[in-house]
């Protein structure tokens, strides 16, 4: 099942003609509109003219979040702001977020890209969407909202928080796909079995699932839990929120909607392209916008490209699931400690639930790092001490072993690691204040 | 059907196409807008062979025709109707229409000839009723129809058309408008440059937007009548103005 056949199963040839002329149009608009753009060519002594073809890509200069967040709020804005229908922000995770808007173009163009990562993992307009997804300034909520709807599919809004309500819900609305984080998926699962709900009691059989990374174990534990198939999309609101890859039901790998986003993946040291298969820091240039357009965003999302075609038949490239951020790496002690890795490890240790919290806090001069862990339903109830002793003393070797750097482990009582807005707080740094 | 890749050119020093990249599918009506002076005849005088394109690729049916003689192209089934009609006033109207037949007279194929005229007669009733008159005398839509019957005569498999609607009243152009519709339907791939952006995205699948040589914007049709910026600059419409408030 596809929503735009032509587009997404489009031949190599017809896509990159399409690329080329929509990469050259975005970048006469944003010479033109955006003075931010105009500035940077400029300097770098380039002109849109100059770009004649894909492979010219390098030549244009990247954008980060900081240019984003130091033109705060609309300075990259390349309309003026009647012709803006929607305005989104990033969360705040770094100083200042970022703010993007969007034409009336702009929304009936996402919600189509959305469409057509819905069909992807599965959905259809018969579907009953639960959109778990805090509605709000994250385009989570909005993004997947506008998509299932223009799908046809019938949408909940339900938003995030009040678990049992929402399970509620998604009971009696008969829900039939659950869009949310992952991590909000586990909280699901989690309530479920503590409620005492059989899953044959839902009617759930689809999950989109994205705005943070997570494991393949994880999604098995999803998948098991809820008796659904669980895809993993990705999108950042930079670019423009969800709807810029997803997995098909194969899930080998996030399709790229190609002919609305240019991707490079690139080495973030030495800047230059790392090869097929090969993980490096994911850049983005978006094709169509009109209010937001972005050359060269770098995502800070470390992913590859996968080589070879998909069963599914669309030809859009595909991406792995994230690996990680290149700003995301915990320097301890001098090491570099990637949360990611952590999350992998404690995953590998059967019989845990892969809930957890790295808390790093410096002592004198010391950093000291403990990785909280959600105890397993079974440990807390009234397992031997012993034992619980046991899995911690296993998680602490495996992990201190594995990373290089001394790691304290504590197991602590389910709820305590509640999702901060809907996404997992993993790591809280306490040495920044 | 046509493909075209970073295409400049221009008269004497003046560069007026900037690395301009557009396609055309099979089947497609597909729409350039502008103003005037935005490079929209010069990219179809490019595209034909009348003008030399200096860099860049034109491909028809995967065929590179930039460095070709204009009849060459005519030959390969590119047709233009050219802007201002440019008929023989002096000739009759099926005079003019057959000299649109050059191409097949050339491929020895004379007798299609006959056919041909009498489908462009059923397409186009009124230059039959007209067919002895000197073209000079037709009014400004039935000089355009005729323009388009001849290039029709070489059997284009794509007809370029630059400002149709050029000096005609509104009822008029919709005749023309409902012709090129025809044409597609009848299996043409159209290429329609129009200063009058409505009329054209009204039919078109797709459209791109020419500023000074460099294209803007490109689009499905839908797309660019709700763009607001191509409202403002190309349909004449200012929706603040428009009392949305």
């Amino acid at each position: 099942m596809y929503w735009e056949p032509d587009k997404e199963c489009m031949n190599r040839e017809e896509l990159e003609q399409l690329q080329l002329e929509r990469l050259q149009s975005t970048l006469n608009r944003v010479y033109a509109h955006v003075p931010f753009y105009r500035k940077k060519f400029d300097e770098l002594g380039i002109s849109p003219e100059e770009i004649g073809s894909l492979s010219d890509l390098p030549r244009l200069p990247f954008t980060t979040k900081e240019d984003v967040s130091g033109n705060y709020p609309y300075g990259l804005f390349a309309v003026p702001l009647r012709e803006v229908v929607r305005i989104h922000a990033s969360s705040g995770s770094t100083e200042t977020s970022s703010v993007v808007g969007y034409t009336r173009n702009d929304i009936a163009m996402w919600s189509k890209l959305v469409a057509r990562i819905l069909v992807a993992g599965g959905v259809t307009k018969d579907d009953v969407v639960q959109v778990s997804f805090r509605y709000g300034l994250f385009t989570g909520g909005f993004g997947l909202h506008y998509g299932a709807e223009r799908l046809g599919a019938s949408v909940i809004p339900a938003s995030s928080g009040n678990t049992v309500r929402q399970i509620q819900i998604m009971k009696d609305f008969k829900t039939t796909a659950l869009v949310s984080t992952p991590s909000y998926a586990m909280l699901v699962a989690d309530t479920i079995r503590e409620l005492g709900i059989p899953v044959s009691a839902l009617s759930l059989k689809y999950g989109l699932f994205g705005g943070e990374p997570w494991s393949e174990k994880m999604r098995r534990e999803i998948q098991d839990a809820l008796g659904i198939i669980a895809t993993d999309n990705y999108g950042l609101s930079e670019v423009i929120g969800p709807g810029v890859s997803g997995e098909c039901l194969e899930r080998n790998g996030l399709h790229i909607n190609e002919d609305h986003f240019l991707v490079e993946v690139i080495d973030s040291k030495t800047f230059q392209p790392v090869p097929p298969g090969e993980t490096g820091e994911l850049v983005i240039t978006t094709l169509t916008k009109e209010a937001f357009p972005m050359v060269r965003y770098r995502t800070r999302d470390l992913t590859s490209l996968k080589a070879g075609d998909c069963p599914c038949g669309r030809t859009g490239r595909r991406m792995s699931r994230l690996t990680g951020r290149t700003d995301e790496m915990l320097i301890i002690r001098g090491m570099k400690v990637s949360p990611t890795k952590i999350e992998s490890l404690l995953f590998e240790i059967e019989g845990q639930e892969p809930n957890y919290r790295i808390v790093i806090d410096r002592k004198g001069a010391m950093d000291e790092v403990t990785v909280l862990v959600e105890a397993a339903a079974e440990a807390s109830f009234g397992q031997e001490r012993r034992h619980v002793g046991r899995t911690v003393e296993t998680i602490r070797k495996r992990l201190t072993h594995e990373l290089g750097v001394t790691v304290d482990v504590k197991l602590v009582e389910k709820k305590v690691l509640e999702p901060v807005d809907g996404k997992a707080m993993r790591v809280v740094d306490l040495r920044k204040l | 059907m046509l493909r075209i890749k970073n295409v400049e050119s221009g008269y004497g020093r003046l560069k007026v196409l900037k690395k301009v990249t557009m396609h055309i599918r099979a089947g497609e009506i597909v729409t350039i807008i502008g103003a005037n002076g935005a490079g929209k005849t010069t990219l179809l005088g490019t595209v034909s062979g009348l003008i030399p394109a200096r860099s860049g690729e034109i491909l028809f049916d995967m065929k590179e025709i930039g460095k070709l003689p204009p009849e060459k192209i005519v030959f390969l089934g590119c047709s233009l109707v050219p802007e201002g009609r440019q008929l023989f006033a002096p000739m009759t109207v099926k005079e003019n229409i057959l000299l649109g037949a050059y191409p097949q007279y050339r491929k020895k194929r004379g007798d299609q000839v006959r056919e041909d005229l009498e489908r462009i007669y059923m397409l186009f009733p009124r230059l039959r009723e007209r067919e002895r008159q000197l073209a000079g005398t037709l009014s400004g839509g039935e000089q355009q129809m005729l323009a388009i019957a001849r290039a029709l005569m070489a059997r284009p498999k794509l007809v370029m058309m630059d400002e149709p609607s050029m000096g005609l009243a509104p009822l008029i152009i919709r005749d023309i408008f409902s012709i090129v519709v025809k044409l597609r339907g009848e299996g043409s791939t159209v290429l329609l440059v129009e200063q009058n952006a409505k009329a054209a995205l009204g039919i078109a699948d797709r459209g791109y937007v020419l500023e000074t040589g460099r294209i803007i914007m490109a689009g499905t049709a839908e797309d660019l009548l709700s763009n607001r910026e191509v409202q403002r600059a190309y349909l004449g419409r200012d929706l603040d103005a428009e009392g949305t408030m």
